[in-house]
């Protein structure tokens, strides 16, 4: 039996709705929007600029520094401003998951900044911040080999569905909610997953089959804002 | 990059003319926009744009013990951040002096006019008040950061719904807001600084023309009632000065807030 | 595609599929395509395919001519900040005349904006040249910041749109590679105008035919009545 989603979406269908704009803040070198359903993340670029502290450059590479977090009054229990524990790991996910597409070899010695920020928060926070952060970059002129899209699959009881919101992150009846935020390249290419709660190989197989779809789906977008910017 | 001096000196000598390189009068601010209701997990939500200068501002409210010397009030809480994304001049860390002035400036200004009705934020004397906390936030910096994020505290808490307590489990029900506004005072004060560049006074600066700002006195009033006034930066500022600055506060004043009334109804 | 055609791609995209082509500037060949490397405009002449970009910071490169501001002095020259990663250095030396070692400052002071070439990048760092014609302290006027990627359509086809835009507004202009671009008038009004017809190039820097559509943008500036 098929999981009938509260909203009325299909398993593989995606939040509505998807907005993406390029350019939103006039003093970055790269910047954009990216909503999702109820989720709304804002990325701002600079740089390649230099590096400080000077002990973190890297001779060979440049470095690519990831900064999310979430606006205090973005979620229902404000968050005290400030860096989190969980702030810094995701930060370091969507480095993780921008650094195999950016050509930082042409940067010795030199940093480039991501600043994310969550407007508002329903879910899939990280993946609407990766998405925006990667259009960012592609307008900042940094060399990239591709884009990265990113989008949650997950299970709800015992059906695979993608792009959880946070009434269903919060399922716990049957097999309860699984949520697997994975980011891919257009051709396929996994540059971040990460997974909780509990399914098995073959769903999680299908899954993430499932994502490559609907990343393709955000990769279109993501690509029609950043033509619509540069013909304005 | 900051603006070079000789730009710098041809903004003043045009300034001496009554004239700015965007065509504005002395006294009067760029295009101001304000959009209400933009986080839906805020009790309140702002954005203002003054041009390209841009800040959010959100709303948030807690139950939780009164100030000893307060027992019957509730608590009011205003935070500043002015974000690296918005301005290649932020940094990382936590917040320094400018970031800090705004909270507090902008707190007085909400406070001591008493725009708040705190009073009726009391649920149990001496026991359970309601705290508001207002954030602050800069998302692009053309200067006047300070003029942007009043509105959008005005704005924003006429925008907020309280929402559902529950006694019982002495538990804030939040998404589930109450159609009860903030209680507000119907007497809005409004925060507007005015920077002395050479000797002209200016108001809204853009950024080129907030580095050339010698001093600035930043107003909070209603109607031509002061309630709060700081004065910034190391110049001294003298008494005609200070008079002058008084008598366009009481203009400037009446054309924003007219400008800006169907928004923060 | 046709030499004519300009359109915008993101990093990536597939700009052409052929044997025959051959990667250029912000592009690698992925078996038989050319794929871009970066956001920009592709353009494709004598099968040679490239991006040119439309942003991007500023990458200092030898010859260039740039305007930079002191940002630090010490005893035998001047620390500039160019807009670029690194900051450049003007020497002692550099000045046609004596200079005494405590007298740097009466020369160029912290904050001054100058016209400098950048002469040699090496691993010390970058090193700035003003002598030549055209370089040296900008004693006034108006300094504005573009992109530096939209610095050839600024200048133009054989530096023709910055003398159209010179004509029309009797400006001097020195258009730094960096971005940077000094503008120096008879009247601050002129210099706005000139301000506000190089900020029209910039954003309009994608599309073809521009000198005309710039030509048209200052027959409606002038039937306003400015000048």
């Amino acid at each position: 039996m098929v999981f009938k989603r509260e909203d009325g979406r299909k398993p593989e269908e995606l939040r509505k709705p998807i907005n993406a704009k390029v350019g939103i803040i006039p003093n970055a070198d790269g910047s954009a929007m990216y909503q999702s359903g109820e989720t709304i993340a804002i990325a701002a670029v600079y740089g390649p600029k230099e590096h400080h502290p000077r002990n973190q450059r890297n001779p060979r590479k440049g470095t690519l520094r990831c900064n999310y977090n979430m606006l205090s009054f973005s979620v229902t229990d404000r968050i005290r401003p400030g860096p989190s524990r969980r702030s810094t790991e995701i930060s370091k996910i969507t480095e993780w998951a921008l650094t195999p597409v950016v050509m930082l070899e042409k940067y010795p010695n030199m940093v480039i900044d991501v600043h994310i920020h969550m407007i508002q928060a329903d879910a899939g926070t990280r993946c609407a911040g990766i998405n925006a952060a990667a259009m960012a970059l592609a307008h900042a002129g940094i060399p990239m080999k591709n884009l990265v899209s990113s989008v949650a699959a997950g299970k709800l009881d015992k059906t695979v569905v993608l792009d959880l919101d946070k009434h269903e992150e919060d399922f716990e009846e049957g097999e309860g909610s699984t949520d697997i935020p994975i980011t891919m390249t257009p051709d396929g290419e996994i540059t971040h997953i990460q997974l909780d709660g509990k399914i098995t190989s073959k769903q999680l197989k299908e899954a993430i089959e499932m994502a490559k779809k609907a990343s393709k789906e955000i990769y279109e977008i993501q690509k029609k804002a950043l033509k619509e910017v540069g013909e304005k | 990059m900051i603006t070079s001096k000789i730009t710098g000196d041809r903004i003043k000598s045009y300034l001496e003319q009554g004239k700015r390189f965007d065509n504005r009068k002395l006294e009067e601010f760029r295009k101001i926009e304000i959009e209400t209701g933009i986080s839906k997990n805020a009790e309140g939500s702002a954005r203002v744009k003054l041009g390209d200068t841009e800040v959010l501002v959100g709303i948030k409210m807690n139950v939780g013990e009164p100030y000893p010397d307060s027992p019957d009030k509730g608590n009011l809480m205003v935070t500043a951040e002015l974000l690296p994304l918005s301005s290649e001049r932020f940094e990382n860390g936590p917040p320094r002096f400018p970031a800090i002035e705004l909270g507090r400036v902008l707190d007085r200004c909400v406070r001591e006019s008493k725009f708040i009705d705190v009073e009726k934020l009391c649920i149990k004397k001496g026991e359970k008040v309601w705290t508001i906390f207002i954030d602050v936030y800069s998302i692009n910096d053309d200067g006047n950061l300070l003029d942007a994020a009043g509105m959008g505290i005005i704005a924003a808490l006429k925008n907020a719904k309280i929402p559902k307590y529950d006694e019982k489990e002495e538990k804030v029900l939040y998404g589930e807001l109450t159609n009860t506004s903030i209680p507000l005072s119907k007497d809005t004060p409004l925060s507007l600084t005015y920077h002395k560049i050479g000797n002209s006074i200016v108001v809204d600066p853009t950024r080129e023309e907030e580095d050339l700002s010698e001093a600035r006195v930043t107003i909070g009033s209603n109607n031509g009632i002061i309630s709060s006034m700081q004065k910034g930066e190391e110049t001294a500022l003298t008494i005609e000065e200070i008079n002058r600055i008084l008598d366009t506060n009481e203009k400037v004043w009446k054309e924003v807030f007219k400008n800006i009334e169907k928004h923060i109804k | 595609m046709s030499e004519n055609t300009r359109k915008i791609i993101i990093p990536g995209e597939i700009i052409v599929k052929g044997e025959e082509f051959l990667p250029g500037d912000g592009t690698e060949k992925r078996g038989q395509e050319i794929v871009a490397l970066r956001y920009g405009l592709a353009e494709e002449s004598n099968k040679l395919v490239k991006v040119i970009p439309l942003s991007g910071v500023y990458q200092p490169r030898r010859g260039n001519v740039v305007i930079g501001q002191v940002e630090n002095i010490n005893f035998n020259g001047w620390f500039l900040n160019i807009g670029a990663v690194d900051n450049g250095f003007l020497s002692l030396m550099e000045v046609p005349r004596y200079v005494n070692k405590d007298g740097l400052e009466e020369v160029m002071k912290i904050g001054d904006s100058v016209v400098v070439k950048i002469w040699s990048i090496n691993k010390r760092g970058i090193d700035l040249s003003i002598k030549s014609r055209g370089l040296g302290k900008i004693e006034e006027g108006l300094i504005i910041k573009v992109n530096p990627n939209k610095v050839p359509r600024i200048i133009g086809k054989e530096g023709s749109m910055i003398k159209m835009i010179k004509d029309e507004t009797g400006c001097n202009i020195t258009v730094g590679q960096n971005g940077l671009i000094w503008i120096k008038g008879d009247k601050i009004e002129n210099e706005l105008y000139a301000k506000k017809a190089i900020l029209f190039v910039a954003e309009k820097s994608f599309i073809s035919g521009l000198t005309d559509e710039v030509k048209k943008w200052f027959e409606s500036e002038n039937k306003g009545g400015k000048k």
